[in-house]
């Protein structure tokens, strides 16, 4: 269908077996690595231009230089595969299909920034991934590339696997550090940055998997090959996922700044039953919700989906046709970030609340004329106010989808029935001064 | 909760060899022991089913962690069962894809047919319902997690045979 060769989600059967993954060429990477100063592998990833794939689109070279190379205390690498983010579902592709290439970059990834200890967490729900990957470990173990002088190097590095037990929230870098602390997941404040206090107050980065997973073909075959796959600005490929009202569903990795209308209509065999797309969620369910008229032509990468005031996130697309009701779905996803709010700050904790109660009412048919005013109000005043990015994630979708959907929000509260406001104090006092 | 007992609980409160030896394994992988909190609850509720109070006790005193703390972290995590669950924890995901694939038609379905609610267990312990939040499956919606393992691509008929084949195990 495509020219595309994969580099991730290589189509080679069972490549999940180390065996398969050496004889096509898996751990050289590693090797070659081993062979090279740590700054040449940062550099070398700095030249691909590869960005983090967990969302944030940071550069992963500029990241992985601002750990200290000389430090008295120990350092480590936290790869998140949380991926608790409605609509995304790529990581598990990785842990499936190919393991090995994940773990090959993390230890490449510690190789160049002079770890020896990197967890890989996993979100509780992945039981069977977090099997699957332990069996890719352990094999690596018992091959040499993990543990003690791995590949044949003075080099040793040991990977453990942290189990998660249901929170959203620790996909946030340092809501995951407290979560492999054995605490609550709650976001630290920044600064300090986890490149200088992480992990039990030591150097630590965090990378996303499919980030992870980039890195041996990028030493295999340079950081020039890798900057010209896709988008300049945002090279490689990405692990596009495609759910909701679609014919094929599924992840599906092509270039970074692949048509949207491609993804869609192409790879994903178009909308169920024909129908017309009303909204677009271009990246997991925080990011800004698109119309179905904003998409021809639409590049899916993170600088040209910003021109229709959205980004990439974690690519996970989901498509809704024409009879979506808009409100219901936007309600669901304020749900979700009620629930899941760690409660620290009082915007997030209290505004998702109150979004999720005024939507309630919206969707139910009470809805007030003033409700859209008072729910972007709320929404702007938890963008911006939290330690976390939590806040934002939560306020975005909202925002943007009453200044895309106005007619949608109007149309319900015009069709509400008009209850007056009672206030039980008020009314307790009329009935005794009757 | 509809139905009495789901699941008593053993007189002795203790993990067994197997645990001791795999809790030990996990406080190896961290520079400090209390960091194996999160395994030790996930082993605790592997063996007892759920976390009570006690539980959560016995497994503060084996980390020197205490009671209070061992509370927020189980509170914290949905995941963790803080009250008695049935044999089979079916846990479906109602989030934005599987809500648009009919993600509360197999709630509303599986509710009808065991006859509880949301939250409930069924008389004889054998099923608890639960709505998730999005499991990470999206692309194979609508779909639930039956205890460890995910169900996907969920149908009627799908929905009836595992039922079965549950109620009969």
């Amino acid at each position: 269908m495509s020219d595309f060769q994969p580099i991730i989600l290589k189509n080679i059967p069972e490549l999940c077996n180390i065996d398969v993954y050496i004889k096509n060429g898996g751990y050289t990477a590693l090797k070659k690595a081993l062979a090279m100063k740590p700054e040449e592998v940062i550099d070398t990833v700095k030249k691909s231009g590869l960005r983090g794939r967990g969302g944030a689109c940071f550069p992963t070279g500029m990241k992985w230089s601002f750990m200290p190379q000389k430090s008295e205390k120990p350092k480590y690498l936290c790869a998140n595969g949380d991926e608790s983010e409605p609509a995304s579902f790529k990581d598990r592709e990785i842990f499936e299909k190919n393991p090995h290439q994940f773990i090959e970059g993390t230890l490449i990834a510690c190789w160049a920034m002079g770890i020896k200890t990197a967890y890989v967490y996993i979100r509780g729900e992945y039981y069977k991934w977090i099997e699957l990957l332990q069996e890719a470990i352990n094999d690596a173990y018992k091959k040499g590339f993990i543990g003690k002088n791995i590949g044949g190097s003075k080099y040793s590095v040991d990977l453990y696997i942290h189990r998660g037990a249901g929170a959203y929230i620790c996909g946030e870098e340092t809501a995951l550090l407290n979560s492999i602390e054995g605490k609550r997941g709650m976001p630290r404040f920044k600064p300090p940055f986890p490149a200088s206090f992480g992990l039990w107050g030591c150097p630590t980065t965090i990378n996303n998997i499919e980030t992870l997973a980039n890195i041996p073909p990028i030493i295999d075959h340079g950081g020039e090959w890798f900057s010209k796959i896709g988008e300049p600005k945002h090279a490689g490929s990405l692990l596009y996922g495609l759910s909701g009202h679609i014919n094929k569903p599924g992840i599906y990795e092509l270039p970074s700044g692949t048509l949207l209308t491609d993804l869609i209509y192409k790879y994903g065999g178009g909308v169920t039953d024909n129908k017309a797309i009303k909204m677009i969620i271009p990246g997991g369910s925080s990011m800004p919700p698109l119309r179905g008229d904003e998409i021809e032509g639409l590049k899916m990468d993170n600088e040209n989906l910003k021109t229709v005031n959205s980004y990439i996130g974690t690519a996970g697309i989901v498509v809704m046709n024409e009879d979506t009701d808009v409100v219901k779905v936007i309600k669901r996803i304020t749900k979700f970030y009620y629930h899941e709010s760690c409660g620290q700050c009082t915007p997030c904790r209290e505004g998702c609340g109150w979004m999720l109660r005024i939507l309630d009412r919206i969707d139910n048919g009470m809805g007030r004329p003033e409700d859209i005013e008072l729910l972007k109000d709320v929404a702007n005043n938890i963008e911006g106010n939290t330690i976390c990015a939590f806040g934002d994630a939560a306020a975005w979708p909202v925002k943007w989808a009453i200044k895309k959907f106005l007619p949608d929000f109007e149309k319900k509260v015009s069709e509400s029935v008009n209850i007056p406001i009672t206030n039980k104090v008020h009314s307790l006092r009329v009935t005794y001064q009757e | 909760m509809v139905g009495g007992e789901v699941k008593t609980l053993p007189m002795e409160i203790k993990f067994n060899e197997d645990n001791l030896k795999k809790l030990e394994e996990a406080k190896s992988h961290y520079p400090k022991a209390d960091a194996a909190l999160m395994s030790a609850l996930w082993l605790a509720q592997e063996q007892f089913g759920w976390l009570s109070t006690d539980i959560m006790k016995y497994v503060g005193d084996l980390l020197g962690i205490p009671y209070e703390h061992v509370l927020g972290v189980a509170e914290f995590y949905t995941m963790y069962n803080k009250k008695p669950v049935g044999k089979y924890h079916l846990q479906v995901c109602t989030n934005v894809s599987c809500m648009l694939c009919g993600g509360y038609d197999v709630v509303d379905y599986i509710s009808e047919k065991l006859n509880i609610g949301i939250g409930e267990t069924t008389p004889d312990g054998k099923f608890t319902l639960i709505e998730a939040e999005c499991l990470g499956s999206c692309g194979t919606a609508p779909m639930m997690q039956v205890n460890n393992y995910y169900e996907e691509n969920l149908s009627k008929d799908k929905i009836d045979s595992l039922l079965e084949k549950l109620s009969k195990s």
